[in-house]
């Protein structure tokens, strides 16, 4: 999270500080009282297997919000996630060895060949990206519309409304297996929040990610190179999408069109009602972290209690919503109580 | 007061006076007893330095300010204006020096802004307004299709454009802010020729204009305000270029104050640094040919919009020139980025502090931006990072000396010290710092002041580009003079005054 610094000297002052940390602190007390409510409400929520199960459930969404925040700090957006993972998990499919009934016309390879090409395949796709933000100029919110529709295109290709079973094995282990009762997708997803946490915090490029957000020309005029930036969040987002692609249809135990779609509003829900400010700058893993929790405990705990299954629709919305306005509104705060004091 | 005395002397009152207005801003007066008239069919040149108080009053004219003291009236009837909407109302329409058009509109939308024909129920009337523009434009002498998209024509004629809107909507008063800044010397002929029409049709203008010349070319009366007072109104062909520029400044050349003279003293010895040959940017620089040198401060003087903030631009590579090149020590300069001129060894502060600061990030992550890569290889070291900037806080004196103060909360001067001390640790070539003692307190423009001769004194080639006189006066110890994108005139050494500046200007 970020490390708002008190100015020395001044006297602690509650009510500036609130103003100051709103984003970062409305997103716990939702998890808090949500984790509450559903507790009470529900006898089954507060169980062992049921927490482990909105681990599980909020892992392969973690690993393409982590992309997604990198994005959104430097004020950008990435639309193509889902279908990005959609696609390089097909991919990933297309380069393994089927079961004749599966009825895809392939192209087998060894298990570890077909998970780099598969990286590389994201990578590259991250590039194209990156590329027509950085260097042709289009708004990030466009250009990755553009690639959500070719990633989907590659998978609709690739697959031809078949259906894929069998991955390489590494990837199988990973995506659906278990150590001890610990499922190595929350591993996995554990290891790529930590490890984005230090990038972001503690090395040069995840200064420049955080300034390029904070004031974009400022960076530009210190020196800093924007487009170079911009362009390596976008792969970063593209790569970690991918990934997420390839445990998830091992998570799955298929391959096929269009069953990462709900990915991609989770993902920039999780960023967002984490507190990650949408105009960059502000926010981090940690803010990720909780998002992705409140989101997890939410659509799990609406399975919990009796509630009508299409109300629980609506209700996520009006958290989307009520998140949102918390994110412009802690914005505005900041900016102000910054340029008045 | 002088009594108007116009060429078109007609009905007993002025059709605009104001009488005793002052005007005052948090204590600070930006106008005191100001009388000023302007009569039916009259171009009133108005001219003053900048902060003079030209654009207070015409402001309170447009209706902008309301709470004034003194009286307004038109045609002989007092009127308080509680918004630019009543001044509109009654006749008084503005063109400003930063034209308020919508490019990615016609030329017909653009005249009819705000005010489109409808045939009913709020359908435009497209074929009516297209019409009805070109009458209007063809009025002014211009024949251009109304259809034309704003943003494919040159300035001249969008202003021309601006001009009709403003016309269309009544008005019979007219203040036209800096109108020739941007034009070429044809341009201005044709907008001359548009104004004296105007005038015939017992129109009056007001005529606000940093270059005299053009000023005393057009006006009847010529009004010099200095120090927020009328200090004459004069008939335009009974004064000069010279009597305005004393009259502006207000002094003899013998009791100057410090600031408005200089003693170059530019040497040839010293060794160029950074050479500019020919920059041309679009109708913004026209063949910009200089050279800095090490341990020398050049001052680059002129007005606003001569393209200055352009140029400043181009060398940082924010803005890629059309042609010219930049040669830094022999080398060709890439003028593609920022990253390449920083390498490269330029660095700059713009005009606007905020475009390079980030206030809500402490002050060292702020002052260390910049020099990352110097301090760190992958992973970050904060305390190396505030030691340098502890280092830079006590050097510059920045007050308070807390490294992790929030830079929106420190003073202006504080922050343009903040923004210098960016570039300090990796002592710059050239260092470029557009209006580097602008809105700051005098400690801290003194301060500002004693740094950037420190750096001078340390080899570094220093461009300093300003619109104020006194800051060039301050500084430099050679200057350029700059206008309408071009440089125009150059000081190398012996006794230059403010008045030079502005007559080259």
């Amino acid at each position: 999270m970020t490390d708002a610094a008190k100015p020395a000297g001044k006297p602690f002052d509650p009510a500036h500080f609130l103003r100051n940390q709103l984003r970062n602190i409305a997103p716990l007390i939702t998890l808090i009282a949500l984790f509450v409510f559903f507790s009470v409400a529900s006898p089954s929520f507060m169980t062992l297997d049921n927490l482990a199960n909105i681990l599980a459930q909020v892992s392969l969404t973690s690993i393409i919000a982590v992309g997604l925040t990198f994005v959104i700090l430097t004020g950008e957006i990435d639309l193509s996630v889902a279908a990005v993972a959609n696609a390089i998990g097909i991919v990933m499919a297309f380069l393994t060895l089927q079961p004749d009934y599966a009825n895809i016309q392939n192209l087998p390879m060894p298990g570890p060949v077909a998970v780099i090409v598969a990286l590389i395949a994201c990578g590259l796709l991250g590039l194209v990206t990156a590329f027509g933000v950085t260097r042709i100029g289009i708004p990030s919110f466009i250009m990755t519309l553009a690639m959500m529709q070719i990633a989907a295109g590659i998978s609709a290709m690739l697959v031809r409304g078949q259906i894929a079973y069998k991955f390489p094995v590494i990837i199988q282990v990973l995506g659906s297996g278990k150590y001890f009762g610990l499922r190595w997708l929350i591993v996995v997803a554990v290891l790529v929040l930590l490890i984005a946490h230090l990038v972001l915090t503690y090395t040069r490029f995840g200064r420049y990610v955080y300034m390029t957000g904070g004031n974009r020309d400022a960076a530009e005029y210190s020196g800093v190179n924007v487009k170079f930036i911009i362009g390596a969040v976008l792969v970063i987002s593209a790569m970690l999408s991918g990934f997420a692609g390839m445990l998830g249809v091992a998570y799955f135990g298929s391959a096929q069109q269009n069953q990462f779609d709900t990915f991609l509003l989770d993902a920039i829900a999780a960023v967002v009602v984490g507190g990650t400010s949408l105009f960059g700058g502000r926010g981090g893993i940690g803010n990720t972290i909780i998002g992705l929790l409140v989101l997890g405990v939410l659509n799990n705990g609406l399975d919990h209690v009796n509630i009508d299954s299409f109300l629980k629709i609506l209700i996520r919305g009006l958290i989307l919503l009520i998140a949102l306005i918390i994110n412009v509104y802690a914005q505005k705060m900041r900016d102000s109580s910054a340029a008045t004091e | 007061m002088i009594p108007p005395e116009t060429a078109h002397a007609g009905s007993a009152s002025p059709l605009l006076e104001l009488k005793n207005v002052s005007k005052s801003f948090g204590g600070v007066s930006a106008l005191r007893d100001v009388d000023f008239d302007v009569a039916r069919g009259e171009i009133h040149g108005l001219v003053g330095e900048n902060g003079a108080g030209k654009s207070t009053l015409m402001k309170i004219i447009a209706g902008m300010h309301h709470d004034f003291q003194g009286q307004m009236l038109i045609e002989g009837r007092e009127v308080r204006f509680r918004n630019p909407h009543d001044s509109l109302a009654l006749g008084i329409g503005m063109v400003h020096q930063e034209l308020s058009v919508a490019p990615d509109l016609t030329v017909a939308e653009n005249v009819f802004l705000g005010t489109q024909p409808t045939m009913w129920r709020g359908v435009i009337d497209w074929a009516g307004m297209a019409k009805a523009a070109r009458k209007q434009i063809a009025s002014l002498g211009l024949d251009i299709d109304p259809r034309t998209r704003m943003g494919s024509l040159p300035v001249g004629i969008q202003q021309l454009v601006e001009l009709s809107r403003v016309l269309f909507s009544g008005a019979r008063i007219i203040i036209l802010d800096e109108p020739t800044s941007a034009l070429s010397p044809p341009e201005v002929d044709r907008l001359f020729r548009i104004l004296r029409h105007l005038r015939k049709e017992r129109r009056s203008l007001i005529f606000i204009s940093h270059f005299l010349e053009d000023v005393l070319a057009i006006s009847d009366r010529v009004t010099v305000f200095r120090n927020g007072r009328n200090v004459a109104t004069v008939d335009a062909a009974a004064t000069s270029k010279d009597q305005l520029i004393s009259q502006m400044i207000g002094r003899g050349a013998k009791e100057l104050s410090a600031g408005e003279s200089a003693e170059l003293t530019g040497s040839g010895s010293k060794p160029v640094v950074l050479a500019a040959q020919k920059l041309s940017q679009g109708s913004l620089l026209k063949d910009v040919t200089f050279d800095a040198r090490a341990g020398e401060i050049l001052g680059i003087y002129g007005f606003m919009g001569c393209g200055q903030i352009e140029l400043a631009r181009c060398l940082f590579g924010k803005l890629p020139p059309d042609s010219g090149t930049v040669m830094l020590q022999g080398n060709l300069l890439p003028l593609t980025s920022t990253v390449a001129a920083r390498q490269a060894g330029i660095a700059y502060v713009p005009e606007n502090r905020r475009m390079m600061l980030f206030p809500t990030e402490p002050m060292y992550k702020n002052i260390s931006i910049s020099i990352l890569q110097g301090i760190h290889r992958l992973w970050l070291k904060p305390q190396a990072e505030r030691d340098i900037a502890q280092r830079h806080i006590s050097d510059l004196q920045i007050r308070p000396a807390n490294v992790e103060m929030r830079v929106g909360q420190l003073s202006g001067g504080n922050q343009q010290k903040v923004a210098l001390a960016k570039w300090l640790t990796d002592k710059p070539k050239v260092l470029i710092l557009s209006e580097p003692t602008r809105g700051i307190d005098v400690g801290a423009k003194e301060d500002v002041i004693r740094i950037i001769r420190a750096l001078r004194d340390q080899g570094v080639a220093v461009v300093v580009l300003s619109t104020e006189p006194e800051t060039i006066l301050t500084l430099a110890d050679r200057v350029v003079v700059m206008k309408r994108g071009r440089v125009v005139k150059a000081f190398e050494e012996g006794h230059v005054e403010k008045a030079d500046l502005l007559a080259a200007a």
